[in-house]
């Protein structure tokens, strides 16, 4: 026994014993990727203002996927100053935490879109997705003119509902009402104390001023002009992140 | 499972004891300085587990204390302490002694063109030529005037901004949608505005205009079409049109109205920026002085 010398040999004749260490080796990569998953309840920092998208906002979600804006736009300010200078506060885990799936990204052809909102009007992102050299003469962002086409919102109350079994805290209100709030966003002129209630500082909008249809468009720029905004981080400040 | 070592008669290095077809495979070991640098990196990734946040556990820091946020933040603290001494100064000066003070004046000029490209030539463009419905900044026609107070004013808290209750709102109204001027009063005031600067299709049409445009547009845009800063209302008897001085969208901004929108910067910006970038934006062009 003690003549044996435990090299790459004695591995390879002993079938056990190799499946044995091949096991342990495999399993560190995939433990290492499954334990953070146990721990994301407190990975999340508990901050104010975090809310289910308002069924627009998610409306133009979806078509921001459809599209593959997170092709060219991320949506994640990392923790450098340079960053944080261009972008504003880095991105929270809680800020994508209803993200079913995330928009992070990987590459920034264009710039990130974590804290667009707000950044510029309502009509400024008509003009610039309908011609983005409209405004931006360098711009190689395609022209997505198209979205002024009637938004399809028939099904969004099941969209609501399936985000729910994923984990999205939608009431049974919000689902009942999802047309409903849709349509009390997207038309500014009605009242929309309903839609106010159950969504807080959700502004109501019509971006691209045609009020006899709520477009692609609409919803698009209803979800761009969230990112970013509801967090207030006058009171989330890094001491007190650092302390939960 | 005999194991006899066998030897290589050229190289004397063992071999596997595989045999195909009368080929033997060398069992050369490997090299000691590949192996070192090996066990070296073993080590380095075990130091590394124990001084930096390497566990996949919530909450684990290290032995150094090391988050990527606070190396953020504390990158960020330094740097403002650096530029802290000069911004105070920005804060606590007005506008104009910036301008008098070269110091200030440089340092105002140099980090307002940053501040500008990151955050006004979205719409302005990057000369501040601005685009149609976006302003131009480097010329001297001013909506709600061009000195450095008004456009300080106007980049805290912006214009017809939906979050600030200090925002300017006044707006073109929908005349001919909202039903207070017909659609042929449409056509004869915007030929009246037309002739103007001499531009008039239709003289009757024009002259058929001249009192409803006292009537209805004389109050913000004046009874000389001078226009009016308090109302953000453009004077019409020149070249300067922002969007578009052509009958057609003469007529959709007298039907459909009017109104722009800025966002207000006073919560997003530092008031030194804000500064900064009212110094650089005078500078641009269209620089108005303070009335005495």
């Amino acid at each position: 026994m003690f003549g044996i010398r435990f090299n790459h040999g004695t591995i390879e004749r002993n079938l056990i014993l190799l499946g044995l260490l091949t096991l342990i080796t495999i399993s560190i990569g995939g433990l290492v990727q499954v334990i953070p998953l146990f721990t994301v309840e407190s990975t999340i920092e508990r901050v104010g203002g975090i809310r289910p998208y308002t069924p627009l906002e998610q409306a133009g979600r979806d078509i921001y996927v459809r599209e593959g804006c997170y092709t060219c736009h991320s949506q994640m300010v990392r923790p450098f100053r340079d960053e944080r200078e261009r972008y504003g506060h880095y991105s929270l885990a809680a800020e994508s935490m209803f993200d079913k799936p995330f928009q992070w990204g990987s590459k920034r052809t264009g710039p990130d879109l974590a804290r667009v909102g707000g950044r510029y009007s309502d009509e400024w992102h008509v003009l610039h997705l309908r011609d983005p050299r409209h405004l931006v003469p360098e711009s190689i962002m395609p022209s997505y003119g198209f979205l002024d086409r009637p938004l399809d919102y028939r099904d969004i109350g099941q969209r609501l509902a399936t985000l729910r079994t994923a984990g999205v805290p939608y009431t049974d209100a919000m689902v009942a009402n999802a047309r409903a709030d849709l349509e009390a966003q997207a038309r500014p002129a009605e009242d929309g104390s309903a839609f106010s209630a159950r969504y807080g500082r959700a502004r109501q909008m019509d971006p691209d001023g045609n009020a006899r249809a709520i477009t692609e468009m609409d919803a698009l720029v209803a979800y761009l002009q969230m990112l970013g905004t509801l967090v207030d981080f006058t009171e989330a400040t890094p001491e007190r992140l650092r302390q939960q | 499972m005999s194991h006899v070592v066998e030897r290589d008669e050229v190289t004397g290095t063992a071999t596997t004891g595989h045999e195909w077809d009368g080929i033997r495979e060398l069992n050369t070991p490997l090299p000691k300085w590949w192996l070192w640098t090996f066990y070296a990196t073993i080590a380095f990734a075990a130091l590394w587990v124990v001084l930096y946040p390497a566990l996949p556990i919530s909450g684990a820091t290290g032995l150094l204390g090391y988050t990527a946020r606070g190396a953020a933040d504390q990158d960020r603290a330094a740097q403002a302490s650096a530029a802290e001494p000069m911004l105070a100064r920005l804060r606590a000066t007005e506008p104009a002694q910036i301008v008098a003070d070269p110091d200030l004046r440089a340092y105002a000029m140099a980090g307002g063109r940053v501040a500008f490209a990151n955050t006004c030539a979205g719409c302005h463009g990057a000369g501040g030529q601005g685009a149609p419905g976006f302003p131009n900044l480097a010329d001297d026609e001013w909506l709600w005037g061009g000195t450095l107070a008004d456009v300080e004013q106007t980049i805290r808290h912006g214009i017809r901004a939906p979050d600030d209750d200090a925002s300017r709102t006044s707006l073109m109204p929908r005349f001919v949608a909202d039903g207070m001027l017909t659609a042929a009063q449409a056509n004869d005031v915007v030929e009246h505005v037309l002739s103007l600067t001499n531009r008039a299709t239709d003289a009757a049409a024009a002259r058929r205009g001249a009192p409803v445009f006292a009537e209805n547009c004389a109050s913000c845009h004046g009874e000389r079409a001078e226009g009016n800063r308090e109302m953000g209302a453009p004077r019409l008897d020149d070249q300067v049109w922002l969007f578009g001085g052509d009958k057609a969208s003469l007529l959709r901004t007298v039907s459909f109205g009017r109104g722009g929108v800025m966002p207000a910067w006073e919560k997003r910006l530092d008031p030194a920026t804000i500064r900064m970038l009212t110094v650089y934006i005078h500078s641009l062009g269209g620089t108005e002085a303070a009335p005495q």
